[in-house]
């Protein structure tokens, strides 16, 4: 067993088991849940905004490289440094050179996965920089040196009262638990912060060709003014953000805070173009955008699963996922939790040592039932299931649906194996539940149907 | 009408009633029942876990056996999209390619058979009891099954329908069970606690393997509830 599994198992036992951390995330996302379907009214029909984002998203993804040339030519154009990253380490070191160059010490970021994904705030700390998320819940969990454990909402597992002890502990500052008071601490720590801050970091949510145009959406004012302050600017988006029109953000901005937080829009949208222009009178002087690939052009070369480019990490799937509200972000060890993540991380980071994401699903397809740009997820974990048994089998897994092949197309054996299931069936109460059950899997926490004399078959014969 | 009836491998071994129900409602309306005592499994097990050689070892069979079938009805909405959603994929680029696509055509699941194909609607049946309606998500989501069951339960006489909260899986997953036992017990939990919200006396559902996994947790946990197919209901005077 793969340790990525291992511990996916330890700490998926560990989190089913907190009762009150399990209702406290399942209450907070039925909320999300009626906001959402309530905002989703907004709109002329949900279905058809589904479709046409998806097909945007589609025309996005399968011409890629015109797409991006558009976007690089024209951000160029204004005067932007463009930079290309295969890897996750050639955007690190990137990044890294920059700040070198510009003599930087300090940086204040805003919310971007992409950089948890390349481990960025890691690797900048490791060579003495100092790095300040500057979106309230990264604050948060970068206080407590965790990872974000939502990919929209990051310190959603935590209640007020942890958030004030932790202020108070790390901050010396918490008057009280309510969001008010704790906002403002966050706010004076943070504006020394900005002010010290040598580079403002930003991620994208989404790259316009037309235009060449970064958008970025938020809602607390912080990703603007890590663009406003610092005199460099340096922005890392993964190479799938682009959108062909800048008119696509028409129903990209609200379809994603309908499907990401249930709000109609989010409180700030921005579009940048590049870096202050002669005459202008703010923005950054510099502006650094990283194109990242880290494997997305190998997931784009399978056109089965292409699709999975479309994601713009709105978190709609996590939060319905029953998996995801029951073993929560931080078990699955990945950058991108929930079904989106369990799809593409075998995709980024390996198939076999990633797979148990994918069997870790009762293939319910919530996920693929909300994705507002129609990913058809629940069947990619079907896809990678089948390209993971396919690619190296597991031998007595293979063994048992062999024999269970025999059993299913010789009706003599099958007849046997039913009799014998039925007559064993008092012997299993005595092992039942204990580390000699041989489905102690279920019984654990279950109860096993009784089995009758009498199967259907037996009646259908009988009667017949 | 004759009516190819398959029965799935737990329905056979572990509920035969709801097996039965459908027998006897199916004949009841007229028509007459087949079913290919030989068919034992649709071979869900293996192509769900990846294990798709397997799994056509075990469904070729069954699909040549439903050939000439004129209609082939499924009393199990996960089974039921097993064969009317997954085996063209399953088959796709076989020779079993074509064989597949003609016997999902004319497969139904259970409800949707007597809504849409026949357009029966009440059957008749009397069930003085409250109960809430657990939608299996393969027949939910594959094959789009949601009012059908719904419309036959609103005319079984003295049935107080109340619906759950939420619409959420029942953890059970097939060898999702097994593999993951405490996600898929927790996420049982979460269904039973919706259950027991409506008050409700009885969960029906259209898949009994759905039930089996409430059931398990209900009678393990000492709950009242009691879990009845959707066929049981349907077939009771």
């Amino acid at each position: 067993m793969s340790t990525s599994v291992s511990e996916f198992k330890t700490r998926a036992a560990e989190k089913t088991g907190d009762l009150r951390l399990r209702q406290f995330i399942r209450t907070a996302l039925r909320g999300y849940e009626t906001a959402r379907d309530r905002r989703k009214g907004a709109f002329q029909s949900w279905e058809s905004a589904r479709q046409a984002a998806a097909e945007t998203k589609w025309e996005a993804v399968n011409h890629l490289d015109t797409h991006l040339e558009s976007l690089v030519a024209r951000l160029e154009a204004r005067g932007t440094k463009v930079h290309w990253a295969s890897t996750g380490e050639q955007a690190r070191e990137i990044i890294a050179q920059i700040l070198r160059d510009k003599k930087a010490r300090s940086i204040i970021k805003s919310k971007a996965m992409t950089s948890e994904e390349i481990h960025l705030n890691h690797a900048l700390e490791k060579e003495g920089f100092t790095v300040v998320e500057s979106d309230l819940g990264e604050f948060i969990v970068q206080l407590r040196h965790e990872a974000p454990y939502h990919i929209v909402f990051p310190s959603m597992h935590l209640t007020r009262d942890e958030i004030r002890d932790l202020f108070q502990k790390e901050l010396g500052d918490a008057p009280s638990n309510t969001p008010e008071d704790l906002t403002m601490v966050a706010r004076r720590v943070m504006r020394q912060k900005y002010i010290a801050a040598d580079v403002g970091f930003t991620g994208a949510n989404f790259a316009i060709a037309e235009t060449g145009m970064i958008s970025i959406t938020e809602n607390e004012g912080n990703a603007r003014l890590t663009a406003a302050l610092p005199k460099t600017m340096v922005t890392l988006l993964g190479i799938e953000k682009v959108l062909p029109r800048f008119a696509d953000l028409a129903l990209f901005l609200p379809m994603l805070a309908t499907a990401g937080a249930g709000q109609p829009m989010t409180c700030y949208n921005t579009m940048y173009s590049g870096p202050r222009q002669a005459g202008e009178c703010d923005g950054p002087e510099e502006w650094h955008v990283v194109l990242l690939d880290n494997r997305r052009t190998e997931l784009l070369a399978d056109a089965e699963q292409r699709d999975a480019l479309h994601c713009i990490r709105c978190g709609a799937c996590l939060n319905v996922c029953p998996i995801f509200r029951n073993v929560g972000g931080h078990t699955y060890g990945t950058t991108y939790s929930g079904p989106v993540g369990s799809v593409i991380t075998p995709h980024l980071r390996g198939l076999q040592e990633w797979k148990h994401l994918s069997n870790a699903s009762s293939l319910c397809g919530a996920c693929t039932e909300a994705c507002p740009v129609k990913i058809d997820l629940h069947h990619h974990l079907l896809q990678n299931r089948r390209n993971a048994s396919a690619a190296e089998p597991a031998f007595f897994e293979r063994l048992a649906y062999q024999i269970f092949g025999i059993l299913a197309n010789e009706p003599k054996f099958w007849w046997l194996a039913k009799k014998l299931g039925w007559l064993t069936q008092p012997l299993h109460g005595a092992v039942k539940g204990s580390a000699i059950d041989p489905a102690k899997a279920w019984t654990k926490t279950r109860d096993l149907p009784p089995m009758p004399m009498e199967t259907f078959k037996d009646w259908w014969r009988n009667r017949k | 009408m004759t009516v190819t009836l398959f029965i799935p491998c737990f329905v056979d071994a572990l509920y035969p009633r709801a097996g039965i129900s459908m027998v006897e409602i199916l004949e009841r309306l007229g028509h007459q029942v087949v079913c290919p005592e030989e068919i034992a499994c649709c071979g869900q097990p293996p192509f769900n876990s990846g294990y798709h050689p397997e799994a056509r070892t075990i469904a070729a069979p069954v699909l040549e056996k439903l050939a000439d079938a004129e209609a082939v009805v499924i009393g199990s909405g996960s089974c039921g999209a097993m064969v009317k959603k997954f085996y063209p994929e399953l088959f796709a680029g076989t020779r079993h390619a074509d064989l597949a696509k003609q016997v999902a055509s004319r497969t139904w699941e259970f409800s949707d058979f007597l809504v849409n194909k026949l357009g029966v609607t009440d059957l008749g049946a009397k069930f003085p009891h409250k109960v809430t309606f657990h939608d299996g998500c393969h027949g939910l989501r594959e094959l789009g099954i949601q009012k059908q069951p719904r419309v036959l339960l609103a005319n079984v006489n003295g049935l107080e329908l109340v619906e759950m909260p939420e619409v959420s899986c029942c953890g059970f997953g097939g060898t999702f069970a097994a593999k993951f036992p405490m996600i898929s017990s927790a996420m049982g939990e979460v269904k039973c606690a919706a259950a027991a919200e409506t008050g409700a006396e009885y969960i029906v559902s259209s898949d009994s393997s759905c039930l089996m996994h409430i059931q398990g947790l209900l009678s393990r946990q000492g709950k009242p509830t009691k879990t009845i197919s959707l066929a049981e209901v349907l077939n009771t005077r």
